[in-house]
C-alpha cells in the first residue's frame, strides 16, 4: 500500500511538471485567443474546487463568493497599479493613502489578496457559520452584497461605481495553473487526512459528528477560511485577466456561475471541477458566437444578447433536476484507479485478439 | 466518587416539562437501566446528559467535573459516548472513515501539518488506523472495513455503530434502545453483548430500553420514568413489585 | 423639515412599505409551508408587469385586460414552476433554492432575449399621476392608491388564510407538515394553491410598482424582490403578519433614514442587508419570533 502511495505521488509530481511545461509552451505559441480561454478555464478551477471544499466537502452553502472574489481583484489591481495611474483614473475623488502612494510586485500583491479574502472569510464565516442552512445561505448573500455595495459606495477607495481600468498584466498560464494546482493539491490533502473526514462527516450528519467529538464550528470555519483564501487568489488571477473591475462584476450571479459549474462537475469531487470548468469554458465560448448577429448565407441573423447566460441556466435547472451529482459527482481520479481501469482494459484487449 | 451524579434535572419546553426532578447516581462499572413508556423524557434526559439539550434547571456532574450545558462535542472529549436509536452512521464513509472520526478529536496536529504530511500528523494518523483497525477486530467487523458503510446488513450497521462510539475511548456509554425491532433470540444475544462490552472496554453503562426482557436481564438497578418524571428506583425485583410502576407502565404491556 | 414635507415622507415610506409587504407576503407564504426561499419571486414580478406592459403597449389591449393578463401569466408560471421544479425538489432544500436560482435566471434572460435588455415605460391609468394638496402638503394619488389597493388586498389575504377552507389548510401545513397530512390536507394541492396566491400578490405589488417607478426591464423584479425578501426575514419568515410589518419598518425605515440624513443614501441598500445580518444573528425568527425548525436529536 505504501509504495502504490508513493507511485502515485510521483505520478502525481510528474503531471504538475507536464501541465506546467504545457502551459509555457502554450504562453508562447497557441493564439491569444486560445490562450485566453485556458486562462480563463484555470481562474474557474480555483473558484469551483473552492466552492467544493466549504460545500460539496462539508455541506455548507455559502453564497458569499462573488463578494470574497471582489476583495481579491480588487486588492491586487489597487496594489499592482502605479500611483500616477490611480490619480488619473479616479476621477470623481483622489484615492485615499495608502493606496494613493502604494505599488507593489505582484506577487507579495497575490498573496495578499488571499490573505485579505481569507480573512474576511473568517470575519463572515465567524458570525454566519453559526446558522443552519437557510440562514448561513441569507446571511452569505448579504455580506457579499455589502461587499459590493461598499465597493461601489466607497469611491476614495476603490474609484467607486467607475472601477479600476488597465490593470496591468503579469499572470501567464504558468502563473495561473501553478496556483490552480495549489489549490487542488491543497483541498486534495486536506480533505484526505483526518481533517477531511470530519468535514465530510459534518456534511453527513452534524448530529452524529458533534457526538463523535467533532468541533463542528472550528471545522466549518477552517474549511470556510481556507476556501476564502483561494476563492482571493483566484479573483487576483480574474482581475489580471480582464485588467478591469468594477462592482458589477461581482454581483450575486458571479456566485451563481460558480455554483452551475460545481454542480455539473459534482460538487464532491476535484477531478469534476477540472472538468466542469472546462466545459463551461469551451461552451461558453461557443455561445458568444450565437450572442452577435451574423449573416449566414446571405440571411442576416440577429445576435441573442444573453442566451449564453440563458442556456446555463437552462443547464443549471436540468442538472439539480436529473443530474444533481453531476458528472464525477463522489467519484475522483486516482493513479490507482485509472491503472485497475488501464488493465481491465488492456486484458480485455488481449482476450479478443486471442480469440482472433 | 462516582462516575455520573446528575442532580435535580429538568427540562422544560415552552409550556412542555418533559423532565422534572431527575437523580441518578452512577458508579464505575455499573450498568444501569432507565424505563417508562414512549414520550416518558428518556431521550430527552440522554440529550441533556449528552450536551444536546441545554438543562433548565439541574446539574450534571462526570467524574467530578460540572458538564451541565457544555456541547456535545466537549463531553464526548470528556469520555462519554452514545449509540442513537435510529441509526446515525455516516452511511457514505466506510467502514473505517466511520471508526476513525472517533479519533479525530484526539489528534494534535493541525490542518497545516495535515496537508502537508509532516511526521507528526503520519505518525498520529497511522495510529488511529492501528487502533480502528483492532476495534473494528474485536467486533467481527474487520473483512468489512473498506466496505461503504450503508452497504452493510442491518445487524452490522448496529455493530457499526458500537465500533464508532467506543473509538472515542468512552469511560461512560449511553445505550438508547438498543433492542428496537429485535427477536427473542437477537436480545439474548443483545444482552451478552452488552455485558462482553462492559467487561472488555472497561465501561460503564447507562440503558434506555422498552423492552422488559432486556432491561430485567441485564441491569443491575434501574429508574422508571413516566410523564418525565421519576416514579420508581430501585433493583429489578424491587421494580417489578412497584405498583405504581405496575399502574403507569407494567400494565400497558 | 416642515411639517408638509414630513407627512408626505410619511405617507411615501407607507407606500413603499405596502409594496413591499405585498411581496413579502409571497416569499413567507412559500417558505412558511415548504421551507423554500423562491428566488424567483421577484421575477414573477417582473413577468406580471412585463406582460401587461406588452398588452397595453403592443397589443393594444384595455388596461384592466392587460394586468389580468399579466397577473394570469405570472400565476400560471408559478404554478408550473412550483409543478416542475420545486415539487420534486421538496426534500431536498439546497437544492431546491438552486432550482429556484435557475428558474430566476431563465426568467430573466428569457426576457432579455426574446424581448430586450433595456427598459420599458409601463402605462399606468392617467389618474394616478395627480397630487392631490392638502394645504401645504401635496400628496400624489399614486401614493394613496397604492396605500388604499393594498390595505384591501391585506384584507383580503386575512379572508383567504382565516376563513377558506384551503387558507387554513395552508397555515396548517406551514405549523406542521406532517400532523396535517395526518388530519387529511392534500399537501400538493395546497401548495399549488399557496403559489397561486403567492404570485398573485407578486403580480399586484408589481402593478402597483410599476405605477410609482414607470419603467419595466428583465431585472425589474431584482431589488424590490431582494428588499421584500429582507422584510420577510425581519418581521419573521414564514409568518404573514411578520412580511406586513416587516415590509413596513422597512419601507418606512428607508425613507425615513434618507429623508433625516441624505447623505447617507449610497448606503442605503447596505443597511438593509446589515439588518438582515444582524437579526439574523440575533433574531433569526424576527420580530414575531418565528420558530426555528429544528432537527430532532
Amino acid at each position: 500500500m505504501k509504495r502504490e502511495w508513493n507511485v502515485g505521488l510521483v505520478l502525481s509530481a510528474l503531471s504538475a511538471a507536464v501541465v506546467l511545461l504545457l502551459a509555457w509552451w502554450a504562453q508562447g505559441r497557441l493564439g491569444g485567443y486560445l490562450v485566453r480561454l485556458v486562462h480563463m478555464w484555470g481562474i474557474y478551477v480555483i473558484f469551483v474546487v473552492s466552492f467544493n471544499l466549504i460545500y460539496g466537502y462539508t455541506g455548507q452553502f455559502s453564497l458569499a463568493h462573488a463578494g470574497l472574489t471582489a476583495i481579491g481583484a480588487y486588492t491586487v489591481a489597487l496594489l499592482t497599479l502605479s500611483p500616477g495611474a490611480k490619480q488619473a483614473m479616479f476621477l470623481l475623488v483622489p484615492p485615499t493613502w495608502p493606496i494613493s502612494v502604494v505599488q507593489w510586485p505582484f506577487f507579495p500583491a497575490l498573496v495578499l489578496s488571499g490573505l485579505l479574502a481569507a480573512v474576511v472569510g473568517f470575519g463572515v464565516g465567524a458570525p454566519a457559520l453559526r446558522l443552519r442552512g437557510d440562514y448561513l445561505l441569507i446571511v452569505t448573500l448579504g455580506f457579499s452584497e455589502i461587499i459590493r455595495l461598499l465597493l461601489a459606495a466607497l469611491p476614495t477607495v476603490s474609484n467607486g461605481a467607475l472601477g479600476l481600468v488597465g490593470i496591468p498584466t503579469y499572470t501567464n498560464l504558468v502563473w495561473v495553473w501553478a496556483c490552480a494546482m495549489a489549490a487542488i493539491f491543497v483541498t486534495k490533502r486536506l480533505v484526505d487526512s483526518s481533517y477531511g473526514r470530519a468535514l465530510k462527516c459534518i456534511r453527513e450528519d452534524e448530529i452524529a459528528a458533534e457526538a463523535m467529538g467533532v468541533r463542528l464550528y472550528y471545522h466549518k470555519l477552517m474549511a470556510f477560511t481556507i476556501s476564502a483564501f483561494f476563492t482571493g487568489i483566484g479573483g487576483a488571477l480574474l482581475a489580471n485577466l480582464l485588467r478591469t473591475v468594477d462592482p458589477r462584476t461581482f454581483a450575486p450571479s458571479l456566485s451563481y456561475v460558480v455554483i452551475t459549474m460545481a454542480v455539473l462537475g459534482g460538487v464532491d469531487s476535484l477531478t469534476g471541477a477540472v472538468l466542469a470548468a472546462g466545459i463551461y469554458t469551451v461552451m461558453s465560448e461557443i455561445l458568444r458566437v450565437v450572442e452577435s448577429p451574423i449573416t449566414l448565407l446571405g440571411i442576416h441573423v440577429r445576435g441573442f444578447p444573453g442566451l449564453r447566460t440563458l442556456a446555463f441556466a437552462v443547464m443549471l435547472l436540468l442538472l439539480i433536476r436529473f443530474y444533481r451529482k453531476g458528472l464525477m459527482g463522489g467519484r475522483e481520479f486516482s493513479w490507482h484507479s485509472a491503472s485497475v481501469k488501464l488493465r481491465g482494459l488492456t486484458t480485455a484487449m488481449k482476450g479478443k485478439g486471442g480469440e482472433e | 466518587m462516582s462516575l455520573l451524579e446528575v442532580s435535580d434535572l429538568a427540562m422544560r419546553f415552552g409550556g412542555l416539562l418533559a423532565v422534572s426532578g431527575f437523580n441518578l447516581r452512577l458508579n464505575k462499572g455499573e450498568l444501569v437501566g432507565i424505563i417508562g413508556p414512549n414520550g416518558s423524557g428518556k431521550t430527552t434526559l440522554f440529550n441533556m446528559i449528552t450536551g444536546f439539550y441545554r438543562p433548565t434547571e439541574g446539574k450534571i456532574v462526570l467524574n467530578g467535573k460540572d458538564i451541565t450545558g457544555l456541547r456535545p462535542d466537549q463531553i464526548t472529549a470528556l469520555g462519554v459516548a452514545r449509540i442513537f436509536q435510529n441509526s446515525r452512521l455516516f452511511r457514505d464513509l466506510t467502514v473505517l472513515d466511520n471508526v476513525l472520526i472517533g479519533h479525530h478529536f484526539r489528534m494534535r496536529s493541525s490542518p497545516v501539518e495535515a496537508v502537508f504530511r509532516l511526521p507528526r500528523y503520519v505518525g498520529e494518523e497511522r495510529q488511529a488506523c492501528d487502533e480502528a483497525s483492532r476495534l473494528l477486530e474485536g467486533l467481527g467487523l474487520a473483512s468489512f472495513e473498506r466496505e461503504i458503510a450503508r452497504s452493510l446488513p442491518y445487524g452490522l450497521q448496529r455493530k457499526l455503530e458500537v465500533a464508532r462510539a467506543l473509538a472515542t475511548k468512552p469511560s461512560l456509554l449511553l445505550l438508547d434502545e438498543p433492542a428496537t425491532g429485535m427477536s427473542i433470540e437477537e436480545t439474548t444475544e443483545l444482552m451478552d453483548f452488552v455485558l462482553r462490552l462492559r467487561g472488555d472496554y472497561e465501561l460503564t453503562i447507562l440503558l434506555i430500553e422498552h423492552h422488559m426482557r432486556v432491561v430485567m436481564g441485564i441491569c443491575e438497578r434501574m429508574t422508571v420514568l413516566n410523564y418525565g418524571k421519576t416514579i420508581a428506583q430501585g433493583t429489578p425485583e424491587e421494580i417489578q413489585n412497584n405498583p405504581e410502576v405496575i399502574k403507569a407502565y407494567l400494565g400497558a404491556e | 423639515m416642515g411639517w408638509g414635507q414630513f407627512i408626505q415622507y410619511v405617507v411615501y415610506g407607507v407606500a413603499l412599505g405596502s409594496l413591499y409587504s405585498l411581496i413579502a407576503i409571497g416569499y413567507t407564504i412559500i417558505y412558511g409551508i415548504v421551507g423554500l426561499i423562491n428566488m424567483a419571486h421577484g421575477d414573477f414580478f417582473m413577468v406580471a408587469a412585463y406582460v401587461a406592459m406588452w398588452g397595453i403597449l403592443v397589443w393594444k389591449l384595455p388596461m384592466p385586460a392587460s394586468y389580468a393578463l399579466g397577473a394570469a401569466l405570472a400565476i400560471a408560471l408559478g404554478v408550473t414552476a412550483e409543478r416542475i421544479v420545486y415539487r420534486p425538489l421538496r426534500g431536498a432544500k439546497i437544492s431546491a433554492f438552486i432550482g429556484a436560482i435557475a428558474v430566476s435566471s431563465i426568467l430573466q434572460n428569457t426576457f432579455v432575449v426574446f424581448f430586450s435588455p433595456r427598459s420599458k415605460p409601463f402605462p399606468h391609468p392617467a389618474f394616478l399621476d395627480r397630487v392631490l394638496q392638502f394645504g401645504e402638503v401635496a400628496l400624489p394619488v399614486s401614493m394613496l392608491f397604492i396605500i388604499a389597493a393594498s390595505v384591501l388586498l391585506f384584507l383580503i389575504l386575512t379572508y383567504i388564510v382565516t376563513k377558506t377552507k384551503t387558507g387554513r389548510a395552508m397555515r396548517a401545513l406551514s405549523k406542521d407538515l406532517e400532523a396535517a397530512q395526518l388530519v387529511g390536507v392534500n399537501p400538493d394541492r395546497v401548495i399549488s394553491f399557496a403559489f397561486v396566491l403567492s404570485t398573485a400578490f407578486a403580480a399586484a405589488g408589481a402593478f402597483l410598482w410599476c405605477s410609482k417607478v414607470p419603467y419595466v426591464d428583465p431585472f425589474t423584479g431584482m431589488m424590490p424582490g431582494l428588499k421584500a425578501f429582507i422584510a420577510a426575514v425581519l418581521g419573521g419568515i414564514g409568518s404573514i403578519p411578520g412580511a406586513l410589518l416587516g415590509g413596513f419598518l422597512l419601507g418606512l425605515g428607508e425613507v425615513m433614514i434618507v429623508a433625516a440624513l441624505p447623505m447617507l443614501t449610497p448606503f442605503r441598500d447596505i443597511f438593509a442587508y446589515l439588518i438582515l445580518i444582524l437579526f439574523l444573528l440575533i433574531r433569526p425568527g424576527g420580530l414575531f419570533n418565528v420558530t426555528v425548525r429544528e432537527e430532532k436529536v
